[in-house]
This record gives C-alpha cells, structure tokens and sequence, in this order.
C-alpha cells in the first residue's frame, strides 16, 4: 500500500484521537504551553539582560585629556589614529572651547567658581578625547596604544585607571550574570521538558490496552505510534499557539516596568518584531518536545 | 466474501508444546495437535485448563517453554516482529472480553482492521457495510462500543475478526459474557463463516455450545488433552 495512504490514515486517526480526548489533550497541551512559556520567557529575559548589559558598557568609556598648550595636530592625528584601531567603537573629540562652554554650563549657578574663571585670561581647560570600545575588555590595549603613541607627550592624563576598578568589576557581573543565565535556563527547560514527557508517558499509559488490541488486530508499530506522534505534534502546535496569544498582554504590560527597570528597552515592540523568529523557535520546540515524547512512551508497549 | 473448497491441509501444528508461567505450574504439558483447514475445532476445559494459553501460543502473544507451534509449517516463535503482525493479520481474533477499540465506533473499529492490512480506501467503504450487514449491526455503525450491549459487542468483535477473510478465526470464549440468546447468534455466526470455508477455533467451557455444534472437539485438563473427537 502506498505510503501516502498510511500517512493520511495515521494523520486523521491523530486527529480524531486528539479531538475525541478532550480532557487528556487539554492537559497535554497545558502543561506543554507552561513548557513553551518558560522557554519564551527565557528568551526575553535574555533580550532584557543583553539590552541592559550593552547599555551598561556603553556607559564605560575612557577619556583622554590632553595638555592645554597641546596642538589640534597632535589631537587630530591622535584622533584619527584611535579610530583606525579594530576595538575603537567610537571617539569624540571636545574641542578647548566645547570643555570651557560645557564647565560654564555644569557650574551656571556657581558665580564664585564662573567669576575666578573670568579673572584668567587664557582657557586653562585642554581639549579631550573621548573613546569607547566594542567590549569593556578592549579598554586595556587601547590605553596601552595610548601610553605609547607618539601624542603621548601631549597628553595629561587617561582616566583609564579611574575606570579600571569599575570596568572589571563590571566584566565580572557580565560573565557571571552569563553563566548563571544559562543554567538557570537550562534547569528550567530540562525540569519543564521532564513533566510535559511524563504528562504525554501518562496519557500513552491510559491507552495501553487500546495499544494492546491494535496489536492483536495486527497493526503494525507505525499504525499505533503514529497517531501518538500526531498527537503529540497537535499539543506542541496548540501550545505554540496559547504561548504566543498569552505573551501579547504579558509582554505589553511588563513593557513599562521594564522599560524603568532595564532601560529603555520596549519588550512588547522587542517581541512583537521577534515575532516571526519566537514562533518557529516554540512550533519546533513544541512539535520535536511532542514527537519524542511519543516516540519513546509507545516503544515500551511496541515489542514482540 | 472468499469462499474456499476442500482442500484441506494442516494450518496449524502443535509439536509437543509445553507452556510454564514464571511461579506457576505448567499451564500446558506436552500438547500435539492439528488444525487442518477449513475446520471447526472446539477446545473445551474448565477455567485454568490451558484454552487460553492455547490461543496465546497460536497469536506468539506467548513463547512456548518447550516445544513448537507451527502456523503453515512456519515456527511462529521465529517469527521477526512484522511476521507476527502479518500473522496476526491473517488470524481474526474474538474474545470473551471483547477487545475494542473503545475510543473508535462500529465503523472505525472494523475499519481500522481493514487498514492495518493495507487495504484501499473503495474496499473500506465496500467491505464495511457488507460484514456490519452479516452481524447485524448496520444501524450501530456509529456507535462506540460503549453504546452497545454484550452481544452486540461480540458480534462487531466477530465482524471486526472475519473482515479481512482471514484464514483462521479463532474465539476464546466468545460466549462467555452471554445470555443464551446472544450465544446463540454468535455460535450461529461462527459457523457461517466456517461454512464459508474458514477455520474456526473456538473455545468454551460451555458443554451445550459444543453439543449444539457437532463438530470436532478437543478436551483440555489441567494443561493436557484428554480426548480428541478428531482421532475416535
């Protein structure tokens, strides 16, 4: 018989069977969505925390502030230099004038510190350099690159080592805060992934005697563990579906909590574009968590 | 429905067969015995005689502790898996406890003995109604079994057992559950089919289904057979 036969019969007897146990798949499909909805859960989180956590390196940068008497030569050529370098994200260059403006503008209401400002007559801020890197861990060669440039004589001081105690400490929570992210995540998906198996092994379990005379009446392994299979990809689809349809208001309404707590990121507009890419990661998350499940719970009823 | 002549040839074989559960006493000792084709054998015994594990050895449900049961000079005990299932095709199977499929209906529970054979679709729809019509049972098509009283059950059971022309049809105390009217439509079933050329075993612990039959009669005591009406 031809194959495309077996596989319509296997396709509708899931159907059926999966429509006909209405208790039994609500439950299978519950449980397999709490699964979906941790694993979603824990791809937003990691949206969340990678946001913050680039928005917290942002935040680290080193400046390079450069003798008042230096020339806009040795700056720009310092300047142009540093942006060359592979690890230099950004630089920015504040002019004498942009750092005596940007003080008067800090010390507005200081008429003490503004009035002796007066009395020089030269501006005795220098110009700076201000430089961020890709990662926190490149700020190191670069003021290496800094410390032996040939601008070096220009410059008064790097506030490199200012930073340095904050940058690794920062490097430290990064990693760890890593690390602990992925067993946290892997824990739970392994826990929930347990419960939906065992949830699925229990309904098998309910039906082993139907398995029992299917066998008798000669059916072959796939005529049984095929609409199981079925079965089972009819709760990761149902549970795709329930997780995607529950996180919309989840998502909008822990937007505005976590727009405040990690900054600026608007969840609910992160997992409305991610929408697509969420929804294969749970059908095939789902469907492969149902089709395995099946697979193994019939096999100890399928021997000889 | 196949009709077959008589042409008649051992189908099933018994070579000294022995059969021990773990922690009890032999369930059958040393039992030969032949079932030619288009016979009707009943194995007649008490409870605990041996009918039951008689059926297992044929269905390889069971593995014998000693000896051999052949189906068609072929050691059912060798067989590899997909044999068995082709075997058991090839078997249609009553029992006393029915054994439907109780989230299927009528139709489906047919059906799907039908499609495990690898039958076509325009045979299913053909086959079906025709066999429902034999039992009876055309108006419950769409019941479950559920639905259906213990003589409906066994006769969709026996519907379900000689869909696919099988070669033999074997019932394990079909009657079992009973009342005498419903007993009586079922043995009368059964030997319309066997009229129709296919073998039958059946097995019964009732003395008055067999001497309404007629027919050979095997007799099982304590795991071994005790007279045979074939050998007289």
């Amino acid at each position: 018989m031809s194959l495309a036969i077996d596989f319509k019969r296997i396709i509708r007897a899931g159907f059926i069977n999966f429509m006909r146990n209405p208790v039994v798949s609500l439950v299978s499909v519950l449980i397999m969505t709490v699964t979906l909805f941790i694993m979603s859960s824990l791809i937003l989180l990691n949206a969340l925390l990678s946001f913050s956590l680039a928005q917290v390196s942002e935040r680290v940068d080193i400046n390079v502030y450069f003798y008042p008497d230096a020339t806009e030569l040795d700056t720009f050529s310092l300047r142009d230099d540093l942006q060359l370098l592979p690890e230099v994200a950004a630089v920015d260059y504040i002019s004498r004038e942009d750092a005596i403006e940007s003080f008067r503008e800090r010390h507005a209401d200081d008429y003490l510190t503004l009035q002796a400002l007066d009395e020089l007559n030269d501006n005795p801020l220098g110009a700076s350099l201000n430089i961020q890197a890709d990662e926190t861990e490149q700020y190191a060669s670069i003021v290496q690159y800094l410390e032996t440039s040939s601008a070096r004589l220009s410059i008064e001081k790097i506030n490199y080592n200012q930073n340095k105690g904050i940058i690794d400490r920062l490097n430290d929570i990064m990693s760890t805060v890593q690390r602990l992210g992925l067993i946290v995540t892997l824990f739970f998906v392994l826990i929930s992934i347990l419960i939906t198996f065992n949830t699925i092994r229990l309904a098998i379990y309910g039906a082993r005697e139907e398995i029992a005379v299917m066998r008798l009446v000669g059916a072959d392994n796939k005529y049984i563990r095929g609409p199981f299979m079925v079965e089972g990809i009819l709760y990761g689809v149902s549970a795709t579906v329930l997780t995607v349809i529950a996180l919309i208001p989840i998502t909008l309404w822990f937007s505005n909590f976590a727009e405040t707590f990690f900054g600026g990121i608007d969840i609910f507009a992160y997992y409305i574009t991610n929408l697509p890419q969420i929804i294969v990661i749970l059908l095939v998350s789902g469907m492969l968590l149902g089709i395995i499940s099946s697979f193994f719970s019939t096999r100890r009823y399928l021997r000889k | 429905m196949k009709v077959r002549y008589n042409n008649m040839y051992n189908m099933i074989y018994f070579d000294n067969v022995s059969k021990a559960y773990p922690g009890d006493e032999l369930a059958l000792q040393d039992v030969s015995l032949s079932v030619e084709s288009g016979e009707f054998v009943s194995v007649v015994g008490h409870s605990g005689a041996g009918k039951t594990t008689l059926i297992r050895l044929i269905l390889a449900e069971v593995a014998p502790t000693n000896g051999q049961v052949f189906f068609e000079s072929q050691d059912v005990q060798e067989m590899k898996s997909t044999d068995v299932s082709a075997l058991r095709r090839r078997i249609g199977t009553v029992f006393q406890d029915f054994k439907l499929l109780t989230g299927k209906t009528v139709y489906e529970n047919i059906a799907f003995a039908m499609e495990v054979a690898g039958r076509s679709d325009e045979e299913i729809d053909s086959d079906v109604p025709h066999v429902l019509n034999l039992v009876n049972m055309t108006d419950k098509r769409n019941r479950f079994p559920r639905e259906l009283s213990g003589g409906e059950k066994q006769r969709l059971a026996i519907a379900r057992a000689i869909v696919n022309q099988p070669d033999v049809v074997i019932a394990d105390e079909p009657t079992g559950n009973l009342d005498p009217e419903a007993t009586y439509e079922i043995i009368q079933i059964l030997e319309k089919i066997n009229d129709l050329g296919t073998t039958v075993i059946l097995t019964t612990h009732s003395q008055g289904v067999v001497d309404s039959l007629k027919k050979r009669v095997v007799r099982l005591e304590d795991g071994r057979i005790i007279s045979d009406t074939k050998e007289k």
